[in-house]
C-alpha cells in the first residue's frame, strides 16, 4: 500500500470538509473493497476520510411505505434487520449473500453502491427498487446513478448519506456466485411495485449493472417464472472471462431471473 | 493398545499452541536488527534483461541495499538444480537449463526474480522495488507444453532443443504393446488432461537469513518440509556456506503439500543478502507471489489406449504423456512424471503389457514439481477415467469390470517396476459400495430427476506407492540422494524421553503419533515424550516429510532406535533384578521378570543408566540410541472411493451429495489423525476436479489466476462431510505394518468425482475442473 | 506517523504507526501477538480474523487507525486462566486443525458464529458461515464437527446457568 493520511470524520459536513482539504482523497467506510485495492497498489488516495463514525449515516427506518437505509449501515445490519425483513425481505437476503460474515460486519451499503463494482450485489437492488440515492447535496434516481463500470453520477466530494425506496409489493434476489471470488457472476433482483415490474442484473453485463427491458415487459402482465420462458438475453452484452463465457452468463441471467421471481414472496 | 498407545485416538499434543496463537511460524520470527526483503520480479513471461538501474531505488527512504543477479553470480552462488537424473530412451541425459536465483540475462516466466530490495520495512522495500528500472527486451512466450514441442515455438534454454527435457519410456516394449492392442476385442481410447494446480498451503513461504560475521556462520529460518535437505543442497550445490556453518530451522510450518520440499531462490538470496548487508534479512511471500512462484503441480496431457479381450480382461495399456515442467527444473521435478507416475500405471489391475512414454517440456510458466500425490494422482486419474469409460462402452458395470481385472495374489510384479507386496482391493470396493448404498442409486437418481436434478455416481480404485523409498533402488533410477530416515531416542535420567526425528511435521501430527509409539513401547505417558524436529543443529541428518513417508519410513527409524533402547534397558533391569535379560518384559511402565512379582520402574532403569553406579560389566553409561532406517520396498496403500453428485442442469453447478472413502493403509497408529489426512486429501482432490485450475494467458504468458479472486479454493460450503473407513492388509515390509495415508485422498478422489459427473450428464470428455460453465456447456452439447 | 490507542485482549495499548499500517501488522509487529496470521492479499482466507467491538472482522483489510478506540480480541485473548475456551477445546477434541495456520481465524470465526446463532447452528449454516475462512488441511470436516460440538456445549452451558 502506498502512504496515505487518515482522517476520521464526525459528521457529513466534517467529512466533506476533510475531503475538500485533501489533494486526492477518498472516503472510506467499511473499506472492504478500497483497502484491498490499496494493498494491491491499484489505488493510491493521498487521504482517507473515514465515515464509519458518522452517526447520521447509519440506521434503517421504515415509515409507512417508505424505507430509508443510512449509507453507513453494514451488510450485517441490513441482513438481520427485523423491520426490513418485514418490509423488503429480498434486500435482507441480498445483504446476507455479500462477501462473508467478516466482510458483512464492516462493509456498508453506501460504500458498495459508490464503488459500483460490476459484480457487486447492491446496485441491482437499487435499480430494481427504483431507489433514490440521497447525497449530501441532492437526490439521484438509481436509473441515473449507475453510469458504467465503477462509475457513478457522484461528483467529486459528494457523499451518499442514505438510500430510500418505496416498499415493493414483491421482490426477490437470486445470485450465482463466482466459484473463486464469490462475487456475483450473475445476480438478478426483481421487484414488483406500484410503478410496475423492474428487473436489474449485476455481475453479467459488460457495462455493469443494467435493467432487463425484455423481462420487465414479460413480467408486467404475468409476474411468474413462466412468463420469462420466451425472453432472451443477448450474449454480446455480457462479460466473458475464464469463469464464464458470455453465452453462459446470458443463460445465468435467465435462470437467476426465474429463480428471483419464484423467490419473490408477497410482502 | 493403551489409552495413548498404538491405535488410540489421542488428541494432539501440539494443538494447544496453535489454538492459543502460540504457534511459531517463520514470519513470526523477529531478531534484532532484522530488515525486510522485497523481490523485483519479471512482469514478462520471456525477455532478455538489457539493464537494471537501481539508482533511484537506492535513494529511497529506509533502503539498505538493492542487489542483483550479477552480484550473486560474482559471489559464486550456484545454479538451482534438479536432484533426479532421468535419461531419455535414447540414453542421453535430461537437458537441464540454468536456473539462477536472480536472473541476470533472461527471465523465463512472470515472477522470475531479478533483484531484491532490503529495507527497514516491507512497505519501504516495496516502494523502492517499484523504482527499480529493469530494461527488458520482450521475447515471444509459450505456456502450454503441447504447443511448446511444436516447431517454430519460442525456445527457453539453449541446452534443451525444441524445449524437450527428456523423452523417456517405461514398461513393455512399444511393439509388444501395440501388438496386444491390435489383437484386442475392444480398445478404449481417451485424451486425458490433468489440470495444473497451485498447492496453496495457507502459510505462504518465508525465509529469514541471519549471517553472523564473528563466527562466519549462517542461520536460515524457512518454511521447509525437509530442513536437512535444504542445508545439504544450499551447501553442496549453491555454495551458500559449508554444512557446518549453516543451520537451517523449519519451525512450525503451515502446510506444505509438496510445495515446501524445494529450495527456492528466496531463501538462498536472504542468506546471501544477510552476508552482503550485515543485517538479518526476512522475506515473506504474499499470496500473489505464492501463485506466481510456488512450484505448481500436475499439468499433464496424455493419450491412452486400454485394450480388452473378449472376456473384458485388460490385455494392454499404452500411454503417451506430455508433462509441463515450467521455466526451470525444480528439485524433484524430473522424478514426478516418470518414477512417481508411470510406475503406477498398472493400478489395481493385472495388465500384462504396459508401455508408457513421457516427454518433459519447458514452458514460460512457473516451475512444476511434486504436489500432494505427485505423479500418482495423474496415473490414477488416467486409469480410472479410462476404465470407467471402457465400462460404459462395453456396457458392463464399472464395479464388475474392475473386479474382473483386480490383482488378487501377492506379491505381484507389474510390467512397470513395482512389486506390490500386499492388498485386498475387493475388500475396499465392497466396503465402499456398501457404505454408499450403491444398490440404491437408481432410486435416488429417479427421485432427483423429479426435482429437475441430474444425479450421478462414480467410483475410483486407486493404488499408490509410498514409503519413499529404498535408497539403492531410487539411486539406480537417478535419485541424487538416499531416501532413508533417521531417529534418535534419548531417555533422560528421570525417564522422560526425547525423540529426534528427521521427519518434519507441518500439520501431520508427528508430535502426537510419534509419541504414541514410545508410550506404547515403554508405558510412559505421552506427555513425558517430546518430539524434536526441524532444526539441523538439534537433529541428526534426516530426509524430511513428503510422499507419505513419515509413517512408513520415519516411524520405522524410531522403532529401530526404540528396539536398541529397549534391549539396553532390559539388560540394565535384568542386572538390577539379578535376572536373565530374556525374562524381562515391559508392562505398564515397569520392567518385570516375567511370571514373578519382581520389577523396577522405568525411571529407575533410566536413572541407573546415568548414575552408572551399578551397570552390567562393560556397559557404557547412558540410555540413548540412534538408528537409520532404509526401507526394503515401497508401500502400497490402496482403496476405493465413491462419489455421488447432483447437477443443476440450468446452471451446471455440481453438488456433492455423498463421498465415501474406503482405504487400506495397513496398520494405523492414530485413527483420528489418519482420518484427518484423508479428509484433507479428498478436499484437495475435489478442489482439483471441481474448482481449481492455474490459467496463463497463452499469448502474454500472464498468470490469470494469481489470487483467490480467480483461483477457486475449496471452501466449507463446496464440500460435504466425508464417510471414511479403513480396511487393513498390514504392510509386510516394515516393522509397524503401515503404508502411509497422506496423499491417498488427493489421489483417489478426482476420478471418482469426474466419473460421477460424467455419469450424470452422459459426456465422457469433460475435463477438470468441472466448473459450472463447463458442465452446463457439456449438458447442452449432449442434448 | 500517528499514535493509535485501542484495547486489545482487555489491555489498553498504544503505538506509533504509519496511517497505511494494517491492523494485522499493528497486532503482529507492534504488539508481538503473532497468533493472527496473513494468508492472502485479497480479503478471502480469513487467517487474520479478530473481533472488533464484539464482531468478527478481517484485520488484513482494516487499518490500525480505523481500529483506534475500539476493543479488539485476538486468539491470544480467548483462553482464560490457562483454560481453553470451549471452541478451542472442541477444535482439539475433534481434530479441527492440522498445520494450525488458519486455526486462529477459524476459532475466532467460530466464536463469532456461535455468538450470533447460539444453539441454532446446523451443518449447513456452519459451512455457509465459513465462507470467509479457507483451510487447506482438514477439508473442513472436523472444523464443522468442532464448531457444532462447541455450540452444543456452550448452549448446554448457557441453559445450565439459566
Amino acid at each position: 500500500m502506498y502512504a496515505t493520511n487518515y482522517h476520521r470524520a464526525s459528521s457529513v459536513a466534517d467529512a466533506v470538509r476533510l475531503k475538500g482539504a485533501s489533494e486526492d482523497g477518498k472516503y472510506v467506510s467499511g473499506g472492504m473493497t478500497l483497502i484491498p485495492t490499496m494493498k494491491q497498489r491499484l489505488a493510491a488516495p493521498s487521504d482517507l476520510v473515514d465515515l464509519r463514525h458518522v452517526a447520521e449515516m447509519k440506521g434503517i427506518t421504515v415509515s409507512g411505505d417508505t424505507i430509508r437505509i443510512g449509507a453507513g449501515t453494514t451488510h450485517a445490519e441490513v441482513a438481520t434487520s427485523a423491520e426490513l425483513k418485514a418490509a423488503c425481505p429480498a434486500l435482507c437476503h441480498l445483504a446476507s449473500q455479500i462477501g462473508d460474515p467478516h466482510v458483512r460486519h464492516m462493509g456498508t451499503l453506501g460504500g458498495s453502491i459508490a464503488n459500483n463494482d460490476p459484480a457487486a450485489d447492491y446496485p441491482s437492488a437499487m435499480l430494481a427498487l427504483a431507489a433514490t440515492i440521497v447525497t449530501d447535496r441532492r437526490e439521484i434516481a438509481a436509473d441515473d446513478f449507475f453510469t458504467g463500470l465503477f462509475e457513478t453520477a457522484l461528483e467529486d466530494g459528494e457523499i451518499i448519506v442514505a438510500v430510500s425506496f418505496a416498499r415493493p409489493e414483491r421482490a426477490g434476489y437470486s445470485k450465482f456466485p463466482n466459484p473463486a471470488s464469490r462475487y456475483a457472476m450473475t445476480g438478478v433482483f426483481v421487484a414488483k411495485a406500484a410503478g410496475g415490474v423492474r428487473v436489474a442484473v449485476t455481475g453479467a453485463g459488460s457495462n455493469g449493472v443494467f435493467r432487463h427491458g425484455g423481462m420487465e415487459s414479460a413480467l408486467a402482465g404475468n409476474f411468474s417464472p413462466d412468463a420469462l420462458a420466451g425472453v432472451t438475453t443477448d450474449p454480446s452484452d455480457m462479460l466473458s472471462d475464464i469463469h464464464g463465457s458470455a453465452e453462459y452468463r446470458a443463460n445465468l441471467v435467465n435462470v437467476m431471473a426465474r429463480r428471483a421471481v419464484a423467490a419473490a414472496g408477497a410482502v | 493398545m493403551g489409552a495413548e498407545g498404538i491405535g488410540a485416538r489421542v488428541a494432539r499434543k501440539e494443538d494447544k499452541r496453535f489454538l492459543t496463537g502460540k504457534g511459531r511460524y517463520t514470519d513470526d520470527m523477529v531478531v534484532p536488527g532484522m530488515k525486510y526483503a522485497v523481490f523485483v520480479r519479471s512482469p514478462h513471461a520471456h525477455a532478455k534483461i538489457r539493464s537494471i538501474d537501481a539508482s533511484e531505488a537506492e535513494k529511497m527512504p529506509g533502503v539498505i541495499a538493492v542487489l542483483n543477479g550479477q552480484q550473486l553470480l560474482a559471489d559464486g552462488i550456484g545454479n538451482l538444480i534438479c536432484g533426479w537424473m532421468i535419461h531419455s530412451k535414447d540414453g542421453s541425459p535430461m537437458k537441464m537449463g540454468a536456473w539462477r536465483p536472480l536472473a541476470h540475462e533472461t527471465v523465463r516466466y512472470v515472477g522470475d526474480a531479478v533483484a531484491v530490495v532490503i529495507a527497514d520495512s516491507v512497505g519501504e522495500a516495496r516502494d523502492a522495488a517499484d523504482q527499480v528500472v529493469v530494461d527488458y527486451e520482450e521475447l515471444p512466450a509459450v505456456t502450454d507444453a503441447v504447443t511448446a514441442l511444436q516447431p517454430g515455438q519460442p525456445q527457453l534454454h539453449p541446452e534443451a532443443a525444441g524445449n524437450l527435457i527428456y523423452d523417456w519410456a517405461l514398461g513393455t516394449s512399444e511393439a509388444d504393446t501395440d501388438a496386444a492392442i491390435a489383437a484386442a476385442a475392444h480398445v478404449t481410447e481417451m485424451k486425458i488432461v490433468n489440470n495444473r494446480l497451485s498447492p496453496n498451503p495457507m502459510e505462504p513461504r518465508a525465509a529469514l537469513g541471519i549471517y553472523d560475521s564473528a563466527e562466519d556462520h549462517y542461520t536460515c529460518y524457512t518454511t521447509s518440509q525437509n530442513p536437512h535437505v535444504a542445508r545439504l543442497v544450499m551447501s553442496a550445490f549453491y555454495n551458500v556456506a559449508p554444512e557446518n556453518k549453516l543451520r537451517v530451522i523449519a519451525p512450525d510450518v503451515g502446510g506444505g503439500f509438496g510445495s515446501k520440499i524445494y529450495i527456492y531462490p528466496e531463501e538462498i538470496v536472504c542468506l546471501w543478502a544477510s552476508r552482503r548487508t550485515g543485517v538479518p534479512v526476512k522475506w515473506t511471500s504474499d499470496r500473489t507471489e505464492a501463485f506466481l512462484t510456488d512450484a505448481h503441480g500436475r499439468d499433464h496431457v496424455s493419450t491412452v489406449k486400454m485394450a480388452f479381450d473378449s472376456d473384458n480382461r485388460i490385455t494392454a495399456l499404452k500411454v503417451d504423456t506430455i508433462a509441463n515442467f515450467g521455466a526451470y527444473m525444480s528439485l524433484f521435478s524430473a522424478a514426478v512424471p516418470t518414477y512417481l507416475y508411470a510406475t503406477l500405471l498398472s493400478g489395481q489391475y493385472a495388465i500384462p503389457a504396459i508401455h508408457a512414454n513421457v516427454r518433459a517440456v519447458y514452458t514460460n510458466t512457473a516451475p512444476v514439481d511434486a504436489y500432494r500425490g505427485a505423479g500418482r494422482p495423474e496415473a490414477t486419474y488416467l486409469l480410472e477415467r479410462t476404465i470407467e469409460t471402457a465400462a460404459r462402452e462395453l456396457g458392463v458395470s464399472p464395479a464388475e469390470l474392475r473386479r474382473k481385472n483386480f490383482i488378487r495374489s501377492f506379491p505381484y510384479q507389474t510390467p512397470v517396476i513395482m512389486n506390490y507386496d500386499a492388498g485386498d482391493y475387493e475388500a475396499s470396493l465392497e466396503a465402499a459400495m456398501k457404505q454408499a448404498d450403491w444398490a440404491g442409486f437408481a432410486t435416488r437418481k429417479a427421485e432427483a430427476e423429479k426435482r429437475g436434478k441430474k444425479r450421478g455416481i462414480g467410483m475410483s480404485c486407486y493404488i499408490e506407492a509410498c514409503g519413499i523409498a529404498p535408497s539403492a533402488a531410487v539411486g539406480s533410477l537417478g535419485a541424487g540422494v538416499g531416501l532413508w530416515e533417521s531417529a534418535e531416542v534419548r531417555v533422560n535420567a528421570v525417564g522422560t524421553i526425547e525423540v529426534l526425528t528427521g521427519s518434519h511435521s507441518h500439520g501431520q501430527g508427528h508430535e502426537t503419533t510419534f509419541a504414541q509409539l514410545v508410550a506404547d513401547r515403554f508405558g510412559v505417558p505421552i506427555d513425558n515424550v517430546s518430539i524434536v524436529h526441524g532444526d539441523t543443529d538439534k537433529v541428526q541428518m534426516g530426509m524430511g516429510t513428503y510422499g507419505s513417508r513419515s509413517g512408513a519410513v520415519g516411524m520405522s527409524a524410531i522403532v529401530k532406535a526404540l528396539d536398541k533402547v529397549e534391549a539396553k534397558a532390559k539388560k540394565i533391569a535384568a542386572h538390577l533384578m539379578e535376572a536373565d535379560e530374556s525374562d524381562v518384559v515391559i508392562e505398564n511402565g515397569e520392567l518385570k521378570v516375567a511370571g514373578t512379582d519382581r520389577s523396577v520402574p522405568w525411571f529407575q532403569v533410566a536413572l541407573s543408566a546415568y548414575t552408572a553406579h551399578n551397570l552390567p560389566a562393560g556397559m557404557e553409561p547412558g540410555l540413548k540410541e540412534g538408528a537409520f532406517y532404509d526401507p526394503s520396498n515401497f508401500t502400497f496403500p490402496a482403496g476405493c472411493y465413491i462419489c455421488e453428485v447432483e447437477i443443476d442442469p440450468e446452471t451446471g453447478k455440481t453438488e456433492i451429495v455423498q463421498f465415501v472413502a474406503a482405504d487400506d493403509f495397513g496398520n494405523i497408529i492414530n485413527p483420528m489423525i489418519v482420518e484427518g489426512q484423508v479428509h484433507g486429501g479428498i478436499a484437495q482432490g475435489i478442489g482439483q476436479a471441481l474448482l481449481e485450475g492455474v490459467h496463463y494467458d497463452p499469448q502474454s504468458g500472464q498468470l490469470l489466476t494469481a489470487s483467490y479472486m480467480d483461483y477457486a479454493m475449496p471452501r466449507a460450503d463446496d464440500l460435504p462431510s466425508f464417510q471414511v473407513s479403513h480396511q487393513n492388509t498390514p504392510c509386510p515390509n516394515n516393522p509397524l505394518g503401515i503404508k502411509g495415508c497422506g496423499e491417498a485422498g488427493a489421489i483417489g478422489s478426482p476420478p471418482a468425482l469426474m466419473n460421477a459427473i460424467t455419469d450424470a450428464i452422459g459426456n465422457n470428455d469433460l475435463t477438470m475442473p468441472a466448473t459450472p460453465q463447463k458442465v452446463w456447456a457439456a449438458v447442452h452439447a449432449t442434448h | 506517523m500517528t499514535k493509535v490507542t485501542m484495547t486489545v485482549n482487555g489491555r489498553q495499548v498504544s503505538g506509533e504507526v504509519e496511517d497505511r499500517t494494517l491492523l494485522v501488522h499493528f497486532i503482529r509487529d507492534k504488539l508481538g501477538l503473532t497468533g493472527t496470521h496473513v494468508g492472502c492479499d485479497t480479503s478471502q482466507c480469513g487467517a487474520c480474523v479478530v473481533h472488533m467491538d464484539g464482531r468478527s472482522i478481517k484485520s488484513c483489510s482494516t487499518l490500525a487507525v480505523q481500529a483506534a478506540g475500539s476493543e479488539i480480541l485476538t486468539i491470544e485473548g480467548l483462553a482464560k486462566d490457562g483454560e481453553l475456551h470451549p471452541v478451542q477445546a472442541a477444535f482439539k477434541a475433534n481434530h479441527g486443525l492440522q498445520c494450525g495456520f488458519c486455526t486462529p481465524g477459524m476459532v475466532m470465526t467460530a466464536v463469532d458464529m456461535i455468538n450470533r446463532y447460539g444453539g441454532r447452528l446446523d451443518e449447513k449454516t456452519v459451512r455457509e458461515n465459513l465462507e470467509g475462512n479457507i483451510c487447506r488441511c482438514t477439508g473442513y470436516h472436523n472444523i464443522v464437527k468442532a464448531i457444532l460440538a462447541a455450540a452444543a456445549e456452550m448452549g448446554a452451558g448457557r441453559q445450565a446457568a439459566e
